[in-house]
């Protein structure tokens, strides 16, 4: 429970995020170039930040399902559709804050569905979450009747493009949100009873765990981030595009949190490791737009970029790691006395 | 209103809708694709309000994005039999046979927007645009409008490899070829969405010394440059005039920004494929006039000096 312990769990992801900084720095002059202007501050840094917003907003909640060996393929159309009812809500004339809370409690319903579906009938999460993938981008075009539904309502627009204390508000939404998860499932039993569901669902049951409740718990709030998430992008590019609004996010939310270093077998998770894996997400987007190549070869790059993360992390090089290690006569990559103490006082 | 229009459509599609009241000069069976895009609801608007115009008896026929539905229909209109049929394919392949069950029963087939790969004696003629054409006319008045200043151009492609995005950028370049003065200095895709089309833009202002050395945006598409005008904005330029801004498809929002002075110009898509498709059936069943096997719709220029406000009234009603 102690930081270094909370630091030493995520130290892989924020070696990478920085070497693919640095690879950015390299490719782009001015890549960290920050200056401040009419109010806000304004640099490639910040655009990762801020564009990395719905990605980071969805893995917060997706952290949580995935830890119950769950998974929500739903959040994209959740999305669409929050997003779609708060431009359907704000063009009709209702206030800012009833807007707001109607559409979180769309979000909010969305996943009691999925949870429901999940907890009560025993379907499996991938295809209880399929149901509303599928659906949800219909349902959200019925709502704006097939069309971009733009809206001009400064207090909704400042949700995606406004800025406190210099900083985008969605960067300062998921910032928040992500240190609230962490407090609420962290400084209580809450976290611990969601792992124990992910490593044995029935075994959790028995010990007296309300897994069904919790379980719906779990997809509601991931439901509720795909709301905020919805609202952020929508307000954004000030219309609810239900065509396009959160298409393919799902795939880049499961991304970030396996590349957090979350397992998707479940059992122990850690959201700022999925927080993290998002920036790491859209800092390569970021660095495959500044760097000018030609858009057939993004796919590829962004892909073999991930793979290598990914085989970093993977159990087979770690032992492979390990066996270089522990190999006599080397020292280098040894852990230092200072670390062998810090890791001591962590346990 | 929509939902009752595909309930419409649905019952249409039914055959429950056969033969309407009011007596025709010529009936004419409507397969559409669907409704995926705003264009496509412009589209089956303005076929309805040109068969209305034209006292043409319209059956309408919504395929929900399946080719066999569209068969379907297409064989119901035979057996209904109809004087003509408009065809929005949503494939290219798979029609021979029923454009050929067609052929026998003596209707002609017009296809409209989308073109198929059989042989083109099974239908009469296909309406469609350019899409290298629209290019070239968004090339061309970037040319006639810089003159001989230099500038430094970025584009917003398409999604990679779509056809649009392929024969956008190759009818722009074609157009600005030979003036050394404009040069693309950046290209990349937006997937013909506003979120990406404001993303991309913000990582181009960025790489070109913020946007200080851009002095043109061209966008496949209108949302693309809508998205990219409000990241023009929150850098503090002024699109339009600090980064001019042109791009094709026409659609009601992007005269709104023209009107606000923020984009330049726009190559029209136009949504009436119907038109020019009734005009040839017309000729075709008056005196036997075969039309040409390609009719090439106007690919128009918009710009903020063809009153983009009343435009935008007229567009902001057909389903766009």
């Amino acid at each position: 429970m102690t930081m270094p312990a909370t630091l030493k769990r995520v130290l892989p992801q924020l070696i990478a995020l920085l070497v693919i900084l640095a690879l950015n720095t390299a490719i782009a002059p001015g890549f960290l170039d920050i200056a401040y202007a009419n109010g806000r501050l304004y640099g490639s840094l910040i655009d990762i930040l801020n564009r990395g917003a719905p990605v980071a907003l969805l893995a917060i909640g997706m952290t949580l399902v995935i830890a119950t060996r769950g998974i929500d393929l739903s959040v994209g159309a959740v999305m669409a559709i929050c997003g779609a009812v708060a431009a359907a809500l704000i063009t009709s004339d209702h206030s800012l804050p009833a807007t707001i809370l109607m559409t979180l409690g769309v979000g909010i319903l969305c996943g009691l569905w999925n949870g429901a579906l999940v907890a009560f009938l025993g379907i499996q999460p991938i295809i209880a979450t399929l149901i509303l993938m599928v659906a949800g981008r219909g349902i959200a075009q019925l709502i704006t009747e097939g069309v971009i539904l733009t809206f001009n309502v400064p207090g909704l627009i400042f949700v995606g493009s406004g800025s406190v204390f210099g900083l985008p508000f969605p960067v300062i939404l998921w910032v928040v949100l992500g240190i609230a998860a962490t407090l609420i499932f962290r400084t209580t039993a809450l976290g611990l009873l969601v792992e124990a569901i992910g490593i044995n669902r029935r075994a959790s049951a028995l010990a007296g765990i309300g897994t069904s409740a919790l379980l719906l718990a779990v997809y509601a709030a991931s439901g509720l981030c795909a709301a905020v998430a919805g609202i952020v992008a929508a307000a954004d590019i000030r219309g609810a595009d239900a065509n396009n609004a959160g298409l393919w996010l799902e795939l880049d939310a499961i991304l970030a949190v396996v590349v957090g270093g979350n397992s998707l077998m479940g059992g122990r998770f850690s959201i700022a490791g999925s927080l993290i894996g998002a920036m790491i997400i859209q800092s390569v987007n970021t660095g495959i737009l500044l760097a000018g190549f030609p858009p057939e070869f993004n796919l590829v790059i962004k892909a073999a970029i991930i793979v290598v993360i990914l085989v970093v992390q993977s159990p087979a090089s770690h032992t492979l790691f390990a066996f270089v290690k522990n190999r006599p006569g080397r020292t280098i990559g040894a852990p230092t006395p200072a670390a062998k103490t810090k890791e001591e006082a962590a346990r | 209103m929509k939902i009752l229009k595909t309930l419409a459509g649905a019952v249409a599609m039914a055959g429950l809708m056969a033969g309407s009241a009011v007596a025709a000069d010529m009936t004419v069976g409507f397969s559409q694709i669907g409704s995926e895009s705003g264009w496509r609801a412009a589209e089956t608007t303005l076929t309805r309000e040109q068969a209305e115009k034209r006292g043409i008896d319209l059956k309408f026929a919504d395929a929900q994005q399946k080719q066999e539905n569209q068969i379907k229909a297409i064989r119901s209109f035979i057996a209904q039999g109809v004087d003509a049929i408009l065809l929005a394919p949503v494939v290219a392949t798979g029609w021979d046979q029923v454009l050929e069950e067609a052929k026998d029963a003596e209707i002609p087939v017009v296809l409209l927007d989308r073109q198929v790969d059989s042989s083109d004696d099974l239908y009469l003629t296909a309406v469609g645009s350019d899409l290298e054409h629209e290019g070239e006319v968004a090339g061309q008045w970037l040319v006639d409008n810089v003159g001989d200043k230099d500038c430094n151009v970025v584009e917003l492609q398409g999604t990679t490899g779509s056809s649009p995005a392929i024969k956008r950028k190759a009818g722009f370049e074609k157009a600005i070829a030979g003036h050394d003065n404009i040069e693309i200095v950046r290209s990349q895709t937006g997937d013909f969405t506003r979120t990406k089309g404001k993303e991309v833009m913000e990582s181009f202002l960025k790489a070109e010394n913020g946007g200080k050395d851009i002095c043109a945006l061209y966008a496949h598409n209108d949302d693309m440059a809508v998205g990219a005008i409000q990241a023009i904005k929150e850098a503090g330029l002024k699109p339009g005039s600090d980064i001019l801004v042109v791009s094709i498809d026409a659609v009601p929002d992007i005269f709104l920004a023209m009107a606000a002075g923020e984009a330049n110009a726009t190559v029209e898509l136009t949504p009436n494929m119907a038109g020019p498709a009734f005009d040839a059936l017309e000729a075709y069943k008056k005196d036997g006039t075969m039309p040409p096997k390609f009719i090439q719709t106007e690919s128009k220029l918009f710009t903020q000096s063809d009153d983009p406000k009343a435009v935008y009234e007229e567009k902001k009603n057909q389903g766009y």
